[in-house]
């Protein structure tokens, strides 16, 4: 018998610090999969944002980084400045990414950085106890929006992936899900194109992955798979927003 | 090298590349423009990366992931601007990362204006960003020394690990005077950085860049590991010139181009037989307490001479600490103390502290 | 015929393995409570297991190894 699944070897042995069911820890093993299987456990530098996956420095065995609030874009335009060799993705939420962190995003991609952002899309902020996201949707109720999310008051969902696949510099842009094991998959594969995109130095790749929070939304791990199919799906439709890739990217 | 004749701002771009600095990080602001634009011009050439960011915090967080990465990494800019950059610059600290910031101080609070000022002080010295951190703080008064300063700082900041800060202002980044610059060195020769996240090559554990500690003892232990550091700073690294101390009845303390003029006043004072000195701090923070402490034993008082509405003269008179009076003149929002009144402060101190005036 | 093994002690017992395995031999333990206080999962039927490794896709935790 052959070892047909397990713990890929850049993926720590390591806890990981997710709530039971929380599928940041798949997205976590599916980077760590692509990063085997392209060979660049060595010559790959990660950054963190702050928000769940805050200490995901310890659950990767390559270098990382811890960024400051919303900016891991940045932080990860200086390392690729300074090792254009390596391979340098950031993995951010959606308050990190699409809140605070909303100029570093659109610029990195304006400027065809050779990176790749990892963007975990749950419309909901985790790590401080269930607040409204820039991205969570219409009538969600959160910490505050206690009264569902009303667009008179806090306006309307953003879609990352439609806004920086407007911007020149941005080479691949994919909106994909861990709902299910074959979205799981074509994560993995997204994961890999945007990899492969920046090191061959196509320009910059953002891959938003529809993800799960049962904690904050109040459901039970399965039921929140359901909720992304039935509820974020079709506010945020999966698929590929850019991908010059085969025409020789952007830079 | 010989002599150049060359502003401010450009020499110390050029000694930041000549001492092995390859990455720049900015964003545009009045005065410390020429600084960014030299750069623009320089780096490339020098196979160096100039990159004007969005934002001076996403500058000064790409200086942050530079100085992870192992790089000699650089940002500059100007008071409002160095504003934004405290938190990255307290995550700087936090995360035990070397680089150089530099401050050409204008006048504020808030938008402020864009004359030359010294209202930055307390930002710089006593940490404009959260927690228990030390930046090393560089005040040079001469375009020479702001060269020199420049390379002490990338030196120092490796050495011990931390940030560095120039702090400059308009007059001394827009004035020329003649420069002599260190021959460049190769960044290839510096001293290796073993933490640096530049990739394990599968040789090595993973190196990590951070600043977050949940278990409160380990953040403590830190804190106090990096205060000893601090400590071994304050004995060994303070910088100062003293000029005419020994005898002197009143010690202007000035830094930067402040102590040019206070110097000027101090000759006049002297020329009308009022025996007047000048203590030059030029490291801010390591601050130089010991000459102060030493020079209130014979002085009758200390006047401290800002553009500013009175910063540094807290420090003085911690360092004085009630042993003589402590005044203290300054103009600020852009004005520059003139000679003449700087005299007329120094006469008025004197005749105060006889007769026993505190202030 | 292929082989699962749950790594008991790091299941968080949040059951979407048991959601996927198309065979349905993956279910919570209602009985034992591993160091966490956590219900793993486990096998009901080893023989089975055609080793398609959704469980082990789908497992936010990394815990399970499939051999085929």
């Amino acid at each position: 018998m052959e070892k047909i699944f397990e713990r890929p070897h850049s993926l720590s042995d390591f806890v990981l610090s997710y709530c039971p069911g929380c599928t940041h820890g798949v997205i976590n093993r599916l980077v760590a999969e692509v990063v085997d299987e392209m060979g660049l456990e060595g010559s790959t530098i990660g950054v963190c944002p702050v928000g769940c996956s805050v200490t995901a420095y310890n659950f990767f065995e390559f270098d990382m980084q811890e960024a400051a609030h919303g900016r891991a874009p940045a932080v990860a335009t200086g390392i690729k400045r300074v090792h254009p060799d390596k391979l340098v993705f950031t993995y951010q939420g959606d308050g990190d990414l699409a809140a605070i962190g909303t100029a570093e995003t659109i610029h990195s991609a304006a400027r065809a950085e050779n990176i790749s952002i990892i963007f975990v899309n749950n419309t909901i902020y985790g790590m401080t106890g269930g607040q409204m996201a820039p991205t969570s949707l219409i009538d969600q109720v959160t910490q505050t929006t206690p009264f569902g999310r009303k667009v008179e008051n806090q306006g309307y969902p953003i879609h990352v992936s439609e806004m920086v696949s407007t911007l020149k510099g941005a080479c691949y842009v994919e909106r994909v899900s861990v709902d299910s094991v074959p979205n799981i998959r074509k994560t993995k594969a997204a994961i890999r194109k945007a990899f492969e995109c920046q090191m061959a130095g196509k320009g910059f790749s953002l891959v938003e992955v529809l993800s799960s929070c049962p904690t904050n939304w109040g459901m039970s791990p399965v039921e929140a798979l359901e909720r992304i199919r039935t509820e974020m799906m079709p506010e945020f439709p999966l698929g590929v927003y850019k991908d010059c890739t085969e025409t020789g990217g952007v830079r | 090298m010989a002599k150049v004749l060359m502003k401010g701002n450009e020499a110390l771009a050029e000694a930041a590349m000549r001492c092995g600095c390859r990455f720049f990080f900015g964003y545009p602001i009045t005065p410390q423009t020429e600084l960014a634009a030299y750069m623009a011009k320089k780096m490339q050439k020098n196979g160096g990366t100039f990159l004007q960011a969005e934002s001076e915090v996403a500058a000064i967080n790409m200086v942050y992931g530079a100085a992870g990465a192992g790089a000699r990494v650089m940002t500059s800019s100007s008071s409002p601007g160095i504003s934004l950059k405290q938190e990255g610059i307290s995550y700087i600290a936090g995360a035990d990362l070397p680089c150089l910031v530099v401050n050409i101080v204008r006048g504020g609070p808030g938008l402020g204006g864009i004359q030359p000022a010294q209202s930055d002080y307390f930002q710089a010295t006593k940490g404009g960003g959260h927690g228990d951190y030390h930046l090393l703080v560089f005040a040079p008064s001469s375009v020479q020394e702001l060269a020199d300063m420049t390379s002490r700082a990338f030196d120092k900041a490796d050495e011990y690990r931390m940030p560095a800060m120039i702090m400059g202002d308009g007059m001394l980044g827009q004035m020329m005077e003649p420069v002599e610059f260190k021959d460049p060195i190769d960044p290839a020769t510096l001293p290796e950085k073993p933490w640096a996240t530049t990739g394990t090559g599968m040789k090595r554990k993973k190196n990590i860049i951070n600043s977050l500690y949940l278990t409160p003892e380990e953040l403590e232990n830190l804190c106090i590991e990096r205060e000893k550091r601090y400590d071994k700073i304050r004995a060994t690294e303070a910088l100062y010139e003293e000029i005419q101390t020994e005898d002197a009845d009143v010690i202007i303390a000035a830094y930067g181009t402040i102590a040019r003029v206070a110097m000027s006043a101090v000759e006049a004072a002297r020329a009308k037989g009022i025996k007047a000195g000048l203590i030059r701090p030029i490291t801010l923070w390591p601050f130089p307490e010991k000459v102060f402490a030493k020079r209130a034993e014979t002085a009758k008082c200390f006047l401290s001479v800002e553009m500013s509405m009175g910063q540094m003269v807290e420090d003085v008179r911690l360092s004085v600490n009630g042993k003589k009076p402590v005044y203290f003149y300054g103009r600020t929002g852009g004005m520059v103390p003139e000679q003449d009144a700087i005299v007329a402060e120094i006469e008025k101190c004197l005749k105060n502290s006889q007769s026993g005036m505190n202030n | 015929m292929a082989k699962v093994t749950i790594n008991k002690e790091r299941c968080k017992g949040c059951g979407l393995c048991t959601s996927v395995c198309p065979r349905k031999i993956i279910v919570t333990d209602t009985e034992a409570l591993n160091d966490k206080g956590y219900r793993p999962a486990k096998i009901t039927e080893p023989d089975k297991c055609i080793g398609c490794a959704f469980c082990a896709t789908i497992c936010p935790d990394c815990v399970i190894t499939i051999e085929k």
